[in-house]
């Protein structure tokens, strides 16, 4: 079988042999900060700037299809690092970096296009891009492009992924797995023809809304990239040291997506979101932000999906209506069933 | 659109609850305990795990996994031969669960890792359409799955296939593998939940030799969470009535005759054959082979397959302590096995019911297990 | 095996159907359906293929059979309760106190 001797695809696919990886070969990177470092990882660092936050976070993005329905990797990767940082508590970038890495024979039109996205998405979130690099590699060296994006903010207040509570109410700011789905779609030799969009959306004007509502109240923020739903609720989970019960079928999913899920027997809950955010609000709480949340065009379909217990920490628990199962986390990207 | 929103019915919570509360007062009616059913289909047992239908049943009813996983039950040599055939140059197309199943030595994903040809497919026609594409290879259609599936691969062969193609198949018949489950003198099934679209096919007729001769009742259901609470009530009824009879529980899809134009594409293509299902052992008219006159696209007639150079004689120490063929004819639970989530991980399978989606072990593994959830949260 | 959404057929070509599942669609091959198909019929897939039309009315036929059923069910449980009602009313002789 494919030992750890050598780095798989799954090492990739943001699941459980991902955070291994992470945890055995790259935390000995890291040190102590004042703030949130490497060692907790997170969305970002955050590092006490005076009185303030120095929130930073970086990301790669290789995507395939490079192109696809509602977006692209120029936006996805100025979105992915603006809701990174939002998802601390940095709604307000002070910049973003971009460096692209181009494989030789890289369409000049489709790096013009990328780079109108980039800046489209750049305005819409309000998040300049200040800095940059560019490399090429000769041809079979690399797959099109791979951008990389950093970004730094300040924040008042630091909202980490690691804060809830027994008895604290689980949101997702609206419908779940469309990015994934839209994807995989496309992606596979499956033959499908559909109308599945990314939902790949700056977040950091929504969050800010709900951190206004919220206040000290929202105590937990991550957004469900790869991995999905699942993941963030595992890895919440895991670093709260609380269980988590999910609601299926209070989860926002839309008739397309759940469709699309039955078709490639593929589970919206496990697959990546590119413009949601999971927020852990204390009780009682939840019906403001939740107000909050609905009243951004983002979050028109915002729901309260769970809560944290004290029973089974690390464990995440569906309720599907009929009864409770435990929620799995996928290892390697979800593949299509035989169907 | 009605139609999503129809089989939404089928998810109704509050029938559920209904057909369940049902369901515990007939099993106490009945008085003892366990009453063991048996259902012959990984997705039912997909359906079950994934609604949390166990959670609901009452504790004295045992839902049993028995061998209706189609990728768990082919048998090393049957994964060899198309290792080898990948090994020796020809592209083998195949369904994508069967990639990662572990022959004696490697798996298909193994021989894509080591240069050969494997694509993974989601239809028949698709290797046939690759075998037009590239004339200059021989392309091999690894076959598997129960005689739902082995329907389309006829269809495929019967609407002609170019000179380049042919099969390599490890088709079952499911019917014939009850059979050995009820004769098993361990198991002790007092009712078997049938699989609704392999009935679509054959219909729910053949079943009732069946049944007659068994004593058991057989109940045919479908793949919703109602279909699926129904069909067992259903069966316990029967088992408290004394009544060694088939239901229909799926009329909207299953007929008595079944699909005939299908049967007899089936069965102009494909002929029974005593088979080894893995970890089950012999199954009389277990197999669904090629016939004779279509000997020109048996790949096991096309091609001298030699099995020893992929590892076919060596020994394979860990399946030894495989538990795959209790779990499949139900005598075991995937937690009976010394190897479940530790040497045996989906990542790192070792036995095939960890491997394919329909598999007992993954989808315990998936899911959790049968933890009792019932109290939390 | 799988879990088949019923799709509806969009357009049919010959053997080949493209069947909506609800907003997303695939080409279907119609060999084995054992009766003719035409657009706006419910069709069920597998791998590829579709093998049964699913006529509408079948819907809410499943669901009166599924509620016969549970009256069958109930209707014994009725009489369990009468035969119940029959003991508690005659005293239950020869029992230990609850």
């Amino acid at each position: 079988m494919a030992g750890d001797d050598r780095v798989g695809l799954r090492h990739g696919a943001g699941g459980r042999a991902m955070r291994a990886l992470i945890e055995d070969v790259f935390l000995a990177l890291a040190t102590p900060v004042d703030g949130i470092g490497l060692a907790a990882l997170d969305d970002g660092a955050a590092i006490r700037l005076g009185d303030e936050w120095l929130v930073i976070t970086t990301d790669s993005h290789v995507v395939h299809p490079i192109f696809f329905p509602g977006g692209d990797i120029g936006r996805l990767s100025v979105c992915g690092t603006v809701n990174d940082l939002a998802m601390m508590g940095a709604t307000e970038p002070i910049g973003l970096t971009c460096a692209v890495i181009v494989e030789e024979g890289f369409s000049r039109s489709d790096l013009e296009r990328i780079r109108d996205s980039i800046l489209a998405a750049s305005r819409e979130a309000g998040a300049p891009i200040v800095t940059g690099d560019t490399k090429v590699m000769g041809k079979g060296e690399l797959d099109g492009i791979v951008l990389n994006t950093a970004g730094v903010g300040l924040a008042r207040r630091v909202v980490s992924d690691a804060g809830l509570h027994p008895g604290d109410r689980i949101l997702v700011t609206g419908t779940i797995g469309d990015h994934g789905l839209a994807i995989m779609t496309r992606r596979h030799d499956l033959r499908l023809e559909g109308d599945l969009r990314s939902d790949v959306a700056p977040l950091n004007g929504l969050v800010r809304g709900a951190l206004a509502a919220g206040g000290e109240d929202v105590v937990a923020m991550k957004d469900p990239t790869r991995g999905g739903l699942a993941s963030v609720l595992h890895e919440m989970a895991g670093k709260a040291k609380v269980g988590i019960v999910l609601e299926e079928q209070a989860v926002p999913v839309s008739p397309e997506v759940r469709a699309a899920g039955e078709v490639l027997g593929i589970d919206p809950l496990l697959v990546a979101n590119e413009g949601k955010a999971v927020i852990g609000v204390r009780p009682g709480a939840e019906g403001r932000v939740l107000a909050a949340l609905r009243a951004h065009p983002l979050g028109r379909k915002a729901a309260v999906v769970g809560t944290a217990i004290a029973e089974r920490p690390g464990s995440v628990i569906l309720d599907t209506g009929f009864g409770k199962r435990l929620l799995a986390e996928i290892e390697g990207e979800p593949l299509p069933r035989i169907c | 659109m009605p139609d999503l929103l129809s089989e939404m019915k089928f998810r109704d919570p509050a029938r559920a609850r209904a057909l369940a509360e049902a369901l515990a007062r007939e099993v106490k009616a009945i008085g003892r305990a366990p009453i063991p059913l048996m259902h012959v289909c990984g997705s039912h047992e997909q359906a079950i795990a994934r609604f949390g239908l166990r959670a609901v049943l009452p504790r004295e009813l045992e839902v049993i996994m028995g061998p209706g996983c189609p990728v768990c039950i082919t048998d090393t040599p049957e994964v060899d031969e198309a290792v080898a055939l990948a090994a020796d140059g020809k592209v083998v197309c195949t369904y994508g669960d069967m990639l990662k199943l572990p022959g004696t030595v490697k798996s298909l994903a193994d021989a894509q890792a080591d240069g050969g040809r494997v694509e993974v497919i989601y239809s028949a026609s698709q290797a046939v359409e690759l075998a037009r594409k590239e004339p200059s290879r021989e392309v091999v259609f690894f076959a598997s799955g129960f005689e739902t599936t082995a329907v389309a691969t006829a269809a495929v062969v019967l609407s002609g296939t170019p000179g380049n193609f042919s099969i390599l198949s490890t088709h079952k018949y499911v019917p014939s593998a009850m059979e050995v489950v009820a004769e098993m003198e361990e198991t002790n099934i007092e009712g078997f939940i049938a699989a609704g679209h392999a009935a679509i096919i054959t219909g729910w007729g053949i079943f009732e030799p069946f049944a007659r001769r068994t004593g058991t009742p057989v109940v045919v259901a479908g793949f919703e969470p109602l279909d699926i609470l129904a069909a067992i009530l259903k069966c316990v009824e029967l088992i408290r009535e004394g009544r060694p009879e088939v239901a229909n529980c799926y009329p909207r899809c299953v007929t008595r005759e079944g699909n005939r134009a299908a049967q007899e594409k089936l069965w102009k293509v494909f002929e029974v054959a005593d088979g080894v299902w893995r970890g089950i052992a012999t199954v009389p008219r277990g197999n669904l082979e090629l016939r004779p006159e279509w000997d020109h696209l048996n790949a096991r007639r096309r091609f001298r397959i030699d099995t020893s150079r992929v590892g076919g004689l060596e020994k394979n120490v860990l399946a030894e302590q495989c538990l795959c063929g209790s779990i499949m004819s139900g005598l075991a639970s995937p937690k009976d096995c010394k190897l479940f989530g530790k040497e045996c991980r989906p990542e790192t399978p070792v036995g095939a019911c960890m491997v394919s989606s329909e598999g007992a072990c993954k989808i315990w593994h998936m899911y959790g297990g049968v933890p009792d959830l019932r109290g939390v949260g | 095996m799988c879990l088949g959404v019923p799709g509806k057929v969009l357009s049919v070509d010959g053997l080949t159907a493209v069947v909506d599942f609800f907003g997303v669609t695939r080409e279907l091959r119609l060999d084995i359906v054992d009766e003719p198909v035409q657009p706006g019929d419910y069709v069920l897939n597998h791998v590829g293929f579709a093998i049964r039309r699913i006529p509408p009315e079948e819907v809410q036929e499943t669901l009166a059979l599924f509620d016969a059923i549970l009256k069958v069910a109930a209707a014994d449980d009725l009489m369990a309760a009468d035969v119940k009602g029959e003991i508690a009313a005659g005293g239950e002789k020869g029992k230990p106190r609850a």
